[in-house]
């Protein structure tokens, strides 16, 4: 599915991914953590192209084909979908016309005509059930109003209407309550299939308890100084992140 | 440059003809008119109110005046197809400055004693009544384009409805530009609504042939006691036309206005708006979008003066600019001395979306009451980055999340519209402005 490799990358003068390699296969499910600043949101930016990140070495492969050569958009197309850490609120823009023109564009890719206006509706109408989305949220503008529980669930959803092969969920977790996060888990469980993939970044492994890994990842001045089975993270959890980070340095 | 020589001998050699196709009432004031135009001169960037658009140069070129009132031929209603679908309007014609009276509006009829009809003619049947208004709060002392208008104009639309009377059904005014010479028009409105009456009123500006326009427009409107009126202007025409609109309205005792300029399509515009409160307890609502590329040119300029206590206006003035189109918004609300409890808040917001579009903006307030809530901003800006990489990630590609976002903020404009049919009309076409496909009225021959 992935192919990272040697992955450098830099915002301004700034180099903060320094030669990360990784590889995700079909219906995998990868956690990266590491403490704050160690590039994790970089890396997810820079996979879906953000342009403020300039990748200045290494490749990445997404299903044979070069990622970095892709515009965002295209990227989004060939499957790859990132759960924004803060999603950004778009007034005027309603959801149904975000919606509508994002999963067109995709379809258009793909040489599909536009869905109609009916089928449209009731693809989101069952959507929105698997986060228990409220109608009136979709209604509104793109995230304006929204709660923070109610943004990360609206990636959530977004992500249901889109079906992407790789999907990045960038501390999804944070700022949900427990509820919260038990209807996003379990949304994103509900939207695995045997061939799609993940990669959840997040501080916690309370959200690896309901999203299981098959890998978890130490993520560390820009490098995979670590990586392991899902029994990291609970090490991580009781023992924090400093004997790693001595590991690595000594 | 003294672009001004010309309308002056013109006046001079043409007098007698302008009388004699006009009514005794618009030519009591011409030569008022002609000697105030003269005193003052078309306006250079020097004039404070017209420091963004250059009267001078756009004046200077010589165009054809129908004085003579020559027949233009022309059908209106075979020409003009694109009703806005589901707003059952009662459909009008003026065609440059005359009112279309060949064939009875579409449309069921007006409400008892409501008049729609050619001004000239209504003049010259009720000269008592319209000289009453004509001419008043357009001072001719004051700004030399309604100067110029007031001497050259020899008709136009004359609006009234009466003491309590609602209008129902929006009344649709077409103004189309119709001629086979470069043409200059003077258009003359005047709009009265009586105590408790109410109208909501839609002029759209066409232009039907590939000539160059240059339109004057004076619009005066009375507000009575508890009267509400609707004034949306909507202007589709194109990059060879000139229009300086001119609007002044007079509120009395908890009137309501709504004025809304739409600017979808043009070559220069630039549009006065004067607002005046008599009485206490009234509301305004000026609003305008405007969508500009290539080289055009929007000026909106308004002044807003509470001069009685309890008022609230609002303004909110959007503008896109793409190209290298040139906005420029300048508005004053002037609170005088004694007007406690004012409420006023004026806002100008701008996209500019290439480095060569140019917005000037300049919101003024001047306060002189002690108890008022005022407000005013302005920002110019461009879109947001965070929200076009959210959408491209989303699938949405870079030009169509471009589009999504300039027609969102165009949208707000539109939203404050109280006509349903009109504002979704109004939402079609400014998306396909955007797009740039035909921005004209789909099986309408008018707006070539």
């Amino acid at each position: 599915m992935l192919e990272v490799k040697d992955l450098h990358a830099k915002i301004g003068d700034k180099e903060i991914l320094r030669g990360i390699s990784l590889t995700i296969n079909d219906g995998e499910t990868h956690a990266i953590m590491g403490p704050n600043g160690s590039g994790k949101s970089t890396l997810s930016a820079v996979l879906v192209g953000n342009p403020l990140y300039e990748v200045t070495g290494g490749t990445v492969t997404f299903n044979g084909k070069n990622l970095l050569d892709m515009k965002p958009e295209d990227r989004a197309h060939e499957g790859l979908f990132l759960s924004f850490q803060y999603p950004v609120e778009i007034p005027g823009v309603s959801m149904t016309n975000f919606m509508r023109a994002a999963i067109n564009e995709k379809r258009a890719y793909e040489g599909l005509e536009p869905l109609n206006a009916a089928d449209f509706l009731k693809l989101m109408r069952e959507k929105r059930k698997i986060v228990e989305l409220d109608t009136k949220l979709t209604n509104r503008s793109v995230n304006e109003g929204f709660s923070g529980g109610e943004k990360k669930r609206n990636e959530i959803f977004q992500m249901a209407m889109l079906e992407p092969k790789l999907a990045i969920l960038d501390e999804t977790d944070s700022g949900l309550d427990v509820d919260a996060m038990r209807i996003v888990a379990e949304g994103v469980n509900k939207l695995r299939t045997p061939q799609s993939s993940c990669i959840v970044i997040t501080h916690y492994d309370r959200l690896l308890d309901m999203i299981r890994p098959d890998v978890v990842h130490v993520l560390y001045k820009g490098r995979i100084v670590k990586t392991a089975g899902p029994e990291l993270a609970k090490e991580i959890q009781q023992r924090g992140f400093d004997w790693i980070k001595a590991e690595s340095e000594s | 440059m003294q672009s001004e020589k010309q309308y002056i001998d013109l006046y001079g050699s043409c007098r007698d003809m302008l009388f004699s196709h006009s009514a005794d009432v618009m030519n009591a004031v011409r030569d008022g008119a002609f000697a105030d135009f003269s005193r003052q001169g078309l306006p250079t960037r020097k004039v404070e109110r017209y420091k963004y658009t250059d009267m001078q140069s756009l004046f200077a070129p010589d165009y054809g005046l129908n004085i003579n009132r020559l027949d233009i031929p022309a059908n209106p209603y075979e020409a003009f197809k694109c009703d806005v679908p589901n707003l059952s309007t009662s459909l009008y014609f003026i065609l440059n400055d005359g009112f279309y009276d060949k064939a009875l509006p579409k449309g069921g009829l007006l409400p008892d004693g409501v008049i729609i009809g050619s001004l000239c003619k209504e003049a010259a049947k009720n000269p008592d009544f319209i000289a009453k208004y004509y001419s008043k709060i357009a001072k001719t002392t004051e700004d030399p384009i309604t100067a110029l208008n007031t001497m050259l104009a020899q008709d136009g639309l004359f609006i009234y409805v009466p003491r309590g009377v609602k209008v129902d059904r929006a009344v649709q005014v077409i103004n189309i530009l119709r001629s086979d010479v470069d043409l200059m028009i003077n258009r003359r409105v005047l709009i009265v609504v009586e105590e408790g009456a109410e109208i909501k009123l839609l002029f759209c500006d066409h232009a039907m042939d590939d000539r160059r326009f240059l339109t004057t427009q004076v619009i005066e409107a009375y507000v009575a006691d508890n009267a509400s009126l609707d004034l949306y202007c909507l202007e589709e025409t194109h990059a060879k036309n000139t229009r300086v609109s001119n609007v002044y309205i007079e509120q009395q005792a908890n009137s309501r206005v709504n004025h809304n300029i739409i600017t979808l399509h043009n070559g220069v515009t630039r549009n006065r708006t004067d607002l005046i409160f008599r009485g206490e307890g009234a509301e305004c609502n000026l609003s305008g979008c405007v969508i500009a590329d290539k080289e055009q040119h929007v000026d909106n300029n308004t002044l807003i003066e509470h001069r009685v206590p309890h008022c609230t206006s609002n303004e909110l003035y959007k503008y896109v600019l793409d190209g290298k189109a040139v906005g420029a918004f300048a508005g004053r609300v002037l609170v005088h001395h004694g007007a406690q409890q004012t409420s006023s808040v004026m806002n100008n917001r701008n996209l500019c979306a290439t480095k060569e579009a140019r917005m000037y903006t300049q919101p003024m307030l001047e306060i002189y009451a002690d108890d008022v809530k005022c407000a005013h901003g302005s920002t110019v800006g461009q879109l947001n980055d965070a929200a076009l990489f959210y959408m491209r990630q989303r699938g949405i590609s870079l030009k169509e999340a471009r589009l999504l976002l300039q027609f969102a903020f165009a949208n707000e404009v539109i939203d404050g519209i109280r006509l349903e049919p009109l504002r979704d009309r109004l939402h079609y076409l400014v998306e396909k402005r955007f797009r740039g496909e035909l921005s004209r009225c789909e099986g309408c021959k008018l707006c070539k």
